[in-house]
């Protein structure tokens, strides 16, 4: 799945890293006591230590440390027992404290991986460099106010954690990819809600190109906090068409950080960052080494919930389903689950069909969740136990789940309240059968002349005066016994 | 170690300070004097000897994940050179 921009003077690949911020979950905040709800009235969830007051001293939260390092069990990272909190210095005026408190050669989570599920079924594996705490910094509004930002501080100091993947990505789509999987794996362990566009997930991409065949590392630009996975991958396609354009015409790439303008799709220079890149890093002096114990990982460890990769490798051997449909069903915990319910004791296969097809048409297009489905699963269950035991023929029950999904009804009651129960009664099929035999006498001497893919059309007939309730394997049986002998 | 005027005229606009011209030259003396002086502690040789992050023998306490503060954004606006309608006002900073 090489991903291969052809230039004027050769062909070249890109070279993506992406660091995601992601907002960790919990009630507080990761040095004080204020809340983190999203939406609430500016500056209301701050306390004197997120408005970086003086003399104020942070105490770190015990669930936010307990998220990063189920995240990175999560991510079959290592695990730091020690992890040290340092200052990242630098002005801006959504940070009061004038630096924000992060982690730099001491971060609490090392190196993991994540597993890419590709198009084709495939899988690629992705390392991860890292994942450490650090605190969010407040939000600055531009369009309230000709002449002035308006800050509000209720973001500032909320838990994120920041995972850096290594420089393996090598197209937007698989940048794509991680970020889907990566998002999947958050949600499943319930340590970050992975909504792009509330910000509580945001992403940094780290591109530069080289010359197909070579493996060297060239000059990068970090694109900031693209809100979206689409915008991710557009702005990495522009990147790094960007880059080979000053490359071939003779010029050089210096590393600078540059924004994403998603209505223009370009990317630009974010000239206030020129010196921001001396963040003067040094161990906070107000907080002591975060020292974990061993039995404290373990106990996380032993309370993980399936992941994804794992309920996959479950579905292909336990359902027999192949690797792209396990793939889809996984992606949500809630669409497993609902898979699940309608798989149980049922043909997993037909369940994976009508979740996947039907199902997933009619959540489109009512726009309803997987929390909140036009159709439960018990009741999708008992629509595929009534084509099982022959009461309604798949096309039947197509007309049904249409019908389920309009009002809401469970489908044993809307066959029996609208007649839809298909037809197995030998005599009135054979009536049925018997009239459109005698109404097409000259057809009838086709297929006995030997033009028998003719029988199609017979059956389509019967099933159209049976208003589509004949049991269209009696008929079929039916028809070629009476025309053929 | 010491610093050249360059340096020094980096270090202040790291840390928003101004400073003229003609003081450069004397900031810079007096900090290299101070790098000068702490690199003594170099002298000591610290193989093996894990680094000390703190005189106290102790780690990190936790805090439970319990809202109890917030909630007074009069309090923290109190001491802005700017409000309106509830947020801190800076000049427009943008891009």
């Amino acid at each position: 799945m090489a991903y291969i921009i052809q230039g004027d003077t050769g062909d070249w690949e890109i070279v993506i890293g992406l660091e995601v911020h992601a907002q960790v979950i919990s009630k507080a905040k990761l040095f004080s006591g204020a809340a983190t709800e999203f939406g609430a009235e500016p500056n209301t969830q701050v306390s004197f230590i997120d408005a970086g007051f003086p003399g104020m001293l942070p105490v770190i939260n015990e669930i936010c440390v307990e998220q990063a390092v189920r995240t990175g069990l999560g991510l079959k990272a290592r695990i730091n027992l020690t992890s040290v909190f340092a200052r990242k210095n630098y002005f801006y005026a959504d940070l009061p404290q004038g630096y924000q408190i992060s982690q730099y050669d001491q971060p609490i989570v090392g190196e993991g991986e994540l597993i890419l599920d590709l198009p084709d079924g495939g899988t690629r594996t992705v390392g991860i460099e890292r994942l450490h705490l650090e605190q969010d910094a407040g939000k600055s509004i531009h369009d309230m106010h000709p002449a002035k930002s308006f800050i509000d501080l209720n973001r500032s100091g909320v838990a994120l954690m920041e995972i850096v993947s290594k420089p393996d990505l090598r197209s937007p789509e698989e940048a794509g990819l991680y970020l889907t999987k990566l998002r999947s794996i958050l949600r499943y362990l319930e340590t970050c809600d992975g909504n792009m566009q509330e910000g509580s997930m945001r992403c940094d991409a780290n591109v530069s190109v080289r010359p197909v065949g070579s493996t060297e590392l060239r000059d990068r630009c970090e694109i900031k906090n693209v809100n979206s996975i689409r915008f991710v991958q557009q702005a990495i396609e522009f990147e790094a068409r960007r880059h080979i354009d000053v490359y071939e015409n003779g010029g050089t790439i210096k590393q600078e950080t540059r924004l994403f303008d998603s209505v223009k799709g370009e990317t630009r220079s974010m000239r206030s960052k020129e010196n921001a890149h001396d963040y003067r890093y040094f161990p906070d002096p107000d907080l002591l080494p975060l020292v974990i114990e061993q039995s404290f990982v373990d106990s996380i460890k032993a309370g993980l919930p399936e992941l994804p990769d794992d309920k996959k490798a479950r579905f292909m051997a336990e359902y027999g389903l192949n690797a792209y449909d396990a793939g889809v069903l996984v992606a949500e915990k809630a669409s497993a689950e609902f898979f699940e319910t309608v798989a149980k004791g049922r043909d997993s296969k037909m369940a994976c069909n009508w979740v996947m097809g039907d199902f997933f048409a009619a959540l489109n297009a009512t726009g309803k969740t997987i929390e909140n489905p036009p159709v439960t699963a018990a009741d999708l269950g008992a629509l595929i136990d009534l084509i099982k035991d022959g009461t309604l023929s798949g096309r039947l029950a197509k007309d049904v789940f249409a019908l389920m999904v309009e009002t809401g009804k469970a489908p044993a009651a809307l066959v029996e309240e609208r007649g839809l129960k298909q037809v197995t009664d030998t005599g009135a099929i054979e009536a049925a059968v018997d009239a459109v035999i005698a109404a097409n006498a000259d057809k009838v001497q086709q297929v006995k002349d030997g033009k028998t893919t003719l029988l199609g059309w017979f059956t389509g007939q019967v099933m159209k005066s049976t208003q589509g309730k004949a049991n269209p394997a009696m008929v079929n049986e039916m028809l070629s016994k009476k025309i053929l002998g | 170690m010491s610093l050249d005027k360059a340096t020094v005229r980096a270090i202040a606009e790291l840390a928003r300070i101004e400073v003229k011209d003609e003081e450069l030259d004397h900031l810079a003396g007096e900090l290299s004097n101070i790098l000068t002086f702490v690199e003594q502690l170099s002298e000591v040789n610290t193989d093996g000897v894990a680094p000390m992050t703190s005189v106290a023998d102790i780690t990190a306490p936790m805090r439970a994940d319990v809202v109890n503060d917030g909630g007074y954004p009069d309090k923290v606006l109190a001491n802005a050179p700017e409000a309106a309608e509830g947020f801190f006002t800076v000049p427009k900073v943008v891009e």
